[in-house]
This record gives C-alpha cells, sequence and structure tokens, in this order.
C-alpha cells in the first residue's frame, strides 16, 4: 500500500518550518508586502535554517536533504506567506539546481556553497517579451568570441533576479542553428557583468514581497567556462528543471490553500453574525470542508510526483497534474477564505486577503495550466 | 579551561499556542490537552550552552525529566546541536514537586562526570515555580548564578549579568556552577535538516529511578511537600483604568505605570 506518512526527520523539518513561518514571518509580512520591500532579514533566517540547500550533498554546504524536503518546506512557508516561499523555490529548484544538475565539479564549488547556504540568490531566465509558454521561441542570442560567449537579447519576469544578493542569472540563448531548429543552450551570467542591466521591479498582483525583474543584455562578455551543461542541450535541460519544479509549486500550491483553511476555520469559530458564530452555518462549514478537500486532495497529488521522482521512475505527468490541481485547489480556496471573511477579507493586510492576490499567478508561473494540461494529454498519447 | 562540559536542563511543556489546563482527578497539568514542545526558555538555554561550546569547544548533554513523550523536547535540543542527553523517566514520578524533582535532577547530574557548568531556564512556562535552578545548586553544592541575561566564561570563571526587577547586578564564579537565563539571554536558533538527521544517530541515555538510587516512595503526587486543593479557570480582565485627559494625562500615565512598576 502507498503510505504517505512523514518520517521523523521529514515532520520534524515541517515543524520547525512552520514554527518559524509562525513566529518569524507571520508578524511582519504584512508590512513588507505593503511597501513592496524584499525581507533579507526572514531570508537571511531561512539561510542560517538551511533552507536554501535543503535537497543539496554536504559538500556544497548543502543539507543532505531530498527535494521532498524542499517541497514541505514550501508548503508550510506559504501557509503563511507565498513570497518568501517563492524566493525560496525560485532560489533552489530554478536558481541552485540548474548549477548542481549540469554543472561542471568547478562551476558547482564556485557557485553553490553561496546558495546553499542562503547568503546569495540565483536566478533563472527563461521567458521572454514574446514568449513564455513556447520557450523555443527564445531569441536572446549568445555567440562565441574569442573565448568568450556575447549575450544580447531581454529577459522578463525573472524572480530573485534583482535583488541585492543576487549572485547570478542562467539565461537560455540560441548558440546556433541546426536543421532541427534553434540551438539553445544555457549561460550563467554573474549580476554585475558588464553589459548586464536589471531594470526596477514591476508592480504585481501579488507576491509583493518578492523580487521579480526585467533583464537586458547588450553585448555582456562572460567566459566560455560559464556555458552551463552541454551546447545545444539548453531546452532539454531546462525541461527537466521545469518537470521538478512544478512539483515545488504544487507544494506551494497546497501551502497556500491549507493557508486558507487554517485561517477560516479560526475566523468561522470567531466572528459571529445574527447572533451565532459564522461557522455555525452550514454554508460556511461547507465551504470549509470543500476547502479542506481540495488541499487534502492536491498534496496527495504532489506528495506522489515527488515519490516517483525519488524512486527514480518517470514523474512528468503526475508533476504536471498536481500543479495543475494544486494551483486549481489554491485559486478556489484563496476565493472561498476571502468570502468567509466578508469585507475584512478584501483588505491587504489580513493573511487571505494576500493569499487571494497570491493564488492566482500559480496558475500562469513555471507553465501556465493550459500548457500543464497540454503535458497531461501529451503524456497520454494525445498529439 | 580546555574545554567545556555543559548540562543543559529542558523540560517538555504544554505549548503557550494551545489550550493549557489541569486535569480534574488530581490537579496536575492535563498533558493530553495540549501540543507538547520544548519550553521555550528552555531553548534559550540550550543556545547559550552552544555559544559557549562554540567558543570554549567541549560537549554539551542536555538532561530532561518526564514522560516518555519528552523525548520531542530533547530530540529537539540535539537537533540544534546538543551532543548527548539524558532521559529520567519513571511512572513514580508523576506529580513529583519541585524539591523532589531538584532532587532526582541533581542525581542525574551526578551521573556526568566532570560537570564544569549546568544551564537552565529561569522558570517553565507551565508550572512557573521558578525554583529549580537555586534547589539544584544548593543540591549540589555548586554556585548560583540566576536570572542571566548575558553569560561569559573565562578561564575557571563564570560572570553573569544578572536582570530583576531591581536592576542589574554582575555575577562572577568560579566554575563548577549553575546558571539561570532569562528571556533576553539569546535568540535561540532553529534546527536545520542536517542537525535534524544527525539528532536521530546522537546517544540518549534513558534513567529510571532505580538507576539513580531513588526509592519510589521518595517521589510523586503522594510524598509531595505541596499539593493542589482546588483549581480554578482565571477570572475574566477587568475593565482597566480609564484616564481623562485634561492636561495631565501623560503624567498621570507615567503615574500609573511606575505604581505598576513597569516604568
Ligand atoms: C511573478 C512572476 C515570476 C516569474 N518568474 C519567472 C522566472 O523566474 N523565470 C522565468 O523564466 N520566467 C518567470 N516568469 C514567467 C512565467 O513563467 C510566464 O509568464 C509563463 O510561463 C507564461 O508565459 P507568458 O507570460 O509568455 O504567456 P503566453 O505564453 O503568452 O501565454 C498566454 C496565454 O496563452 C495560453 N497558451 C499559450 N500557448 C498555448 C497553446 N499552445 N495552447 C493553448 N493555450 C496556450 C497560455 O496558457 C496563456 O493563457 C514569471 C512570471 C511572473 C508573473
Amino acid at each position: 500500500m502507498p503510505d504517505y506518512r512523514l518520517d521523523e526527520e521529514h515532520e520534524q523539518l515541517r515543524a520547525t518550518v512552520a514554527e518559524f513561518a509562525r513566529d518569524v514571518v507571520a508578524p511582519v509580512i504584512a508590512g513588507y508586502y505593503e511597501r513592496e520591500e524584499f525581507p533579507y532579514d526572514i531570508v537571511r533566517g531561512m539561510g542560517e535554517m538551511g533552507l536554501f540547500g535543503l535537497p543539496f550533498p554536504e559538500e556544497y554546504e548543502g543539507m543532505g536533504g531530498d527535494y521532498f524536503a524542499l517541497c514541505l518546506a514550501l508548503e508550510e512557508l506559504a501557509r503563511v506567506d507565498s513570497s518568501v516561499a517563492i524566493t525560496l523555490e525560485a532560489g533552489v529548484s530554478l536558481g541552485a539546481m540548474p548549477i548542481y544538475r549540469f554543472g561542471t565539479e568547478d562551476q558547482r564549488l564556485r557557485w553553490l556553497p553561496d546558495l546553499c547556504s542562503g547568503r546569495r540568490l540565483a536566478a533563472f531566465g527563461l521567458t521572454e517579451s514574446d514568449g513564455g509558454s513556447d520557450a523555443q521561441a527564445t531569441r536572446t542570442r549568445a555567440s562565441l568570441e574569442g573565448g568568450e560567449w556575447v549575450v544580447n537579447g531581454s529577459k522578463v519576469f525573472i524572480t530573485n533576479s534583482g535583488t541585492d544578493i543576487t549572485s547570478l542569472v542562467t539565461v537560455t540563448a540560441v548558440t546556433g542553428r541546426s536543421e532541427a531548429g534553434n540551438e539553445i543552450s544555457a549561460v550563467v551570467v554573474p549580476s554585475g557583468t558588464p553589459g548586464f542591466t536589471v531594470a526596477g521591479h514591476y508592480s504585481k498582483v501579488g507576491w509583493n514581497a518578492s523580487n521579480t525583474c526585467e533583464l537586458a543584455f547588450a553585448d555582456c562578455r562572460v567566459p566560455e567556462a560559464n556555458l552551463l551543461g552541454e551546447r545545444g542541450r539548453g531546452y532539454a535541460q531546462f525541461l527537466r528543471i521545469l518537470d521538478e519544479g512544478r512539483i515545488a509549486i504544487a507544494a506551494l500550491g497546497v501551502g497556500l490553500a491549507q493557508g486558507c483553511v487554517d485561517e477560516s476555520l479560526r475566523y468561522a469559530r470567531e466572528r459571529t453574525a445574527f447572533g451565532k458564530n459564522i461557522g455555525s452555518y452550514q454554508a460556511i462549514q461547507f465551504k470549509i470542508a470543500d476547502m479542506e478537500a481540495r488541499a487534502h486532495t492536491a498534496r496527495l497529488a504532489y506528495y506522489d510526483a515527488a515519490a516517483r521522482m525519488s524512486r527514480g521512475e518517470s514523474f512528468k505527468k503526475q508533476a504536471s497534474i498536481a500543479k495543475l490541481v494544486s494551483s486549481n485547489a489554491a485559486m478556489d480556496n484563496a476565493r472561498e477564505a476571502t468570502q468567509i471573511f466578508g469585507g475584512y477579507g478584501f483588505m491587504n493586510e489580513t493573511p487571505v486577503g494576500r493569499f487571494y492576490r497570491d493564488a492566482k499567478i500559480l496558475e500562469i508561473g513555471e507553465g501556465t495550466s493550459e500548457v500543464q494540461r497540454m503535458l497531461i494529454s501529451r503524456e497520454m498519447g494525445l498529439r | 579551561m580546555e574545554t567545556m562540559n555543559i548540562v543543559v536542563l529542558i523540560k517538555q511543556v504544554p505549548d503557550t499556542w494551545s489550550e493549557r489546563k489541569l486535569t480534574d482527578t488530581d490537579h496536575t497539568l492535563d498533558r493530553d490537552a495540549a501540543d507538547a514542545v520544548i519550553d521555550e526558555i528552555n531553548e534559550r538555554a540550550v543556545e547559550e550552552a552552544l555559544l559557549l561550546k562554540e567558543a570554549h569547544g567541549g560537549k554539551v548533554t542536555v538532561v530532561s525529566m518526564g514522560p516518555d513523550r519528552a523525548t520531542d523536547a530533547i530530540r529537539k535540543a540535539l537537533s540544534m546541536g546538543a551532543d548527548e542527553a539524558v532521559h529520567i523517566s519513571d511512572a513514580a514520578l508523576h506529580g513529583s514537586d519541585t524539591i523532589q524533582t531538584a532532587k532526582v535532577l541533581a542525581s542525574a547530574i551526578r551521573t556526568i562526570e566532570g560537570v564544569d557548568l549546568v544551564v537552565a531556564g529561569n522558570e517553565a512556562t507551565d508550572g512557573r515555580a521558578g525554583a529549580i535552578p537555586a534547589m539544584l545548586a544548593e543540591l549540589l553544592g555548586l554556585p548560583q548564578l540566576t536570572h542571566a541575561r548575558r553569560v561569559e566564561v573565562e578561564g575557571t570563571e563564570v560572570r553573569v549579568e544578572r536582570e530583576t526587577e531591581d536592576g542589574i547586578t554582575h555575577l562572577a564564579a568560579e566554575l563548577p556552577a549553575v546558571v539561570s537565563v532569562g528571556e533576553k539571554i539569546n535568540e535561540p536558533r532553529y534546527p536545520s535538516f542536517k542537525g535534524i538527521m544527525a539528532a536521530k544517530k546522537k546517544p540518549v541515555t534513558t534513567l529510571g529511578l532505580g538507576d539513580l538510587g531513588i526509592d519510589p516512595s521518595e517521589v510523586g503526587l503522594a510524598a509531595a511537600f505541596t499539593s493542589v486543593v482546588e483549581s480554578a479557570p482565571k477570572p475574566p480582565r477587568g475593565a482597566g483604568e480609564r484616564v481623562e485627559d485634561q492636561g495631565d494625562g501623560g503624567v498621570r500615565i507615567v503615574e500609573y505605570l511606575a505604581a505598576q512598576k513597569l516604568v
């Protein structure tokens, strides 16, 4: 029988992150969100706990854990706030993971220790203004000239790319053409490289305490040795990274969905209307029951995808299913939780107000819900 | 002093975030009613011990008396970085008062060789007697430096800034000694996943009363010096005092706060 109980270590990690989220994140995050400020102090605390090193081996200052441990941490953070959760998700799964998976030993030793400890953050730049879902439409170019990659182009919506502690961005770029089409490769561009500029951050609907920037490259030169993985394998590499990342985003969505349950349950017991707790009305009880059911089933979906991944089985379809159902659960639960809170739910300072604003991006980032459905149906043999 | 051999006392208490109550039958703590966690003040004690160990080298042993469930508190201290643990667990200990508890803890500490420093929290968030560190020092024949908000070890001397309502006192004593720490001492670290995994492999010695040479009739509810006869929930909060500002509002508020010894 499948067994979804957590072992002792994972349970203790979950409880530790839950405590951190409750005691360190919850009291201050609304202020950062309102000011659209990146919470350096909280991120430092997450780094000291080793969260950025969870799935990496100790030789790179990692924690020697697994991807599932990362997912549990993401779920517990997102139960309280999604901005800090996406900072962790993007930092680990998009930032550090490509370097770990595809980097040479030199590249790993050079960049990973700072990333695993959370002293620095890395970003992954794939999306461009003319194409997100269609990642093969990349226009950014990198050409090899005199032992250096010369990068020209731009990227949009890149998480973690413009913080004071960002150390690098891995960008996908066209490095040549073959009969099959564009040859796409991944090149590491350290922050501060001449010709690489980061435009000020966007005004976003949600995730307001996270960092998202637009990047421009104008004759930006980096050493040839900054090629990450094999030349021409950039597309295949990031497909692998995105497959894994979907499990992480699913965990984040489950956290948000569960956070909506936590808040609603508390409020339903506290708030009175017409002389009774609103939680005594069946209309509210059923909403909360449905919310719990959605969070629970979405959690099982990401546990299953993570379990397959750790057993080394194919997990592509399960990861897409997990992301699809979890982002649905997050959206539905955020809508219902806001409803349960009435007017207070529409206020930015309440957690559910933030949940409502943070949920939508889950149906868009790291593969839209349409893309997930495309991937699922393709895995089922429909073309 | 070469390296330090430090003992930290920890206690599993009901989580202050959950509902805490006493049992109806014998007015002891209803341990099933609330989630159990390591007492926060003990986390600070562990943190202080770890800081001392990091500065001077050595070893940190946590000692805890409590039911089987106390293993969770012990594991947390080990995950934070403590090296080993002694868990005193015996059904006969149920309902023990502070003197009995101090005696048991003292016997357990005597089983550890060459202790330089015993670190404890000022008072637990459940019983709130705040007497154990002093009693323990007395029983072990060691100097007591209580209510510390700062601890320093140099050579064979421990120096403490003691903070109470009366102000700050600077204390010093030769090691070995007993130190109890207050809320302001430090911010305890969160265990890392590496720490959590390492904790599983650290040695935990479980001792019963027999191992400590204590007769069960000396401890527990029946033999306790104190007993709780009755308990009632705390009355609802009063309405508070209203100060109408007639030009002297600020002064009157300060006078009120001064009378409460808050400023
Ligand atoms: C806050 C934030 C953070 C982000 N962080 C990063 C990051 O760190 N790195 C990064 O590279 N990107 C990042 N992104 C970009 C994100 O991944 C893309 O926005 C997303 O993949 C969608 O791409 P797009 O915006 O170009 O939409 P499009 O691809 O233009 O899609 C528009 C609509 O068309 C639909 N659609 C597209 N193709 C099809 C099709 N074949 N069939 C049916 N429907 C289709 C889509 O589902 C969508 O509804 C971030 C975005 C945001 C908002």
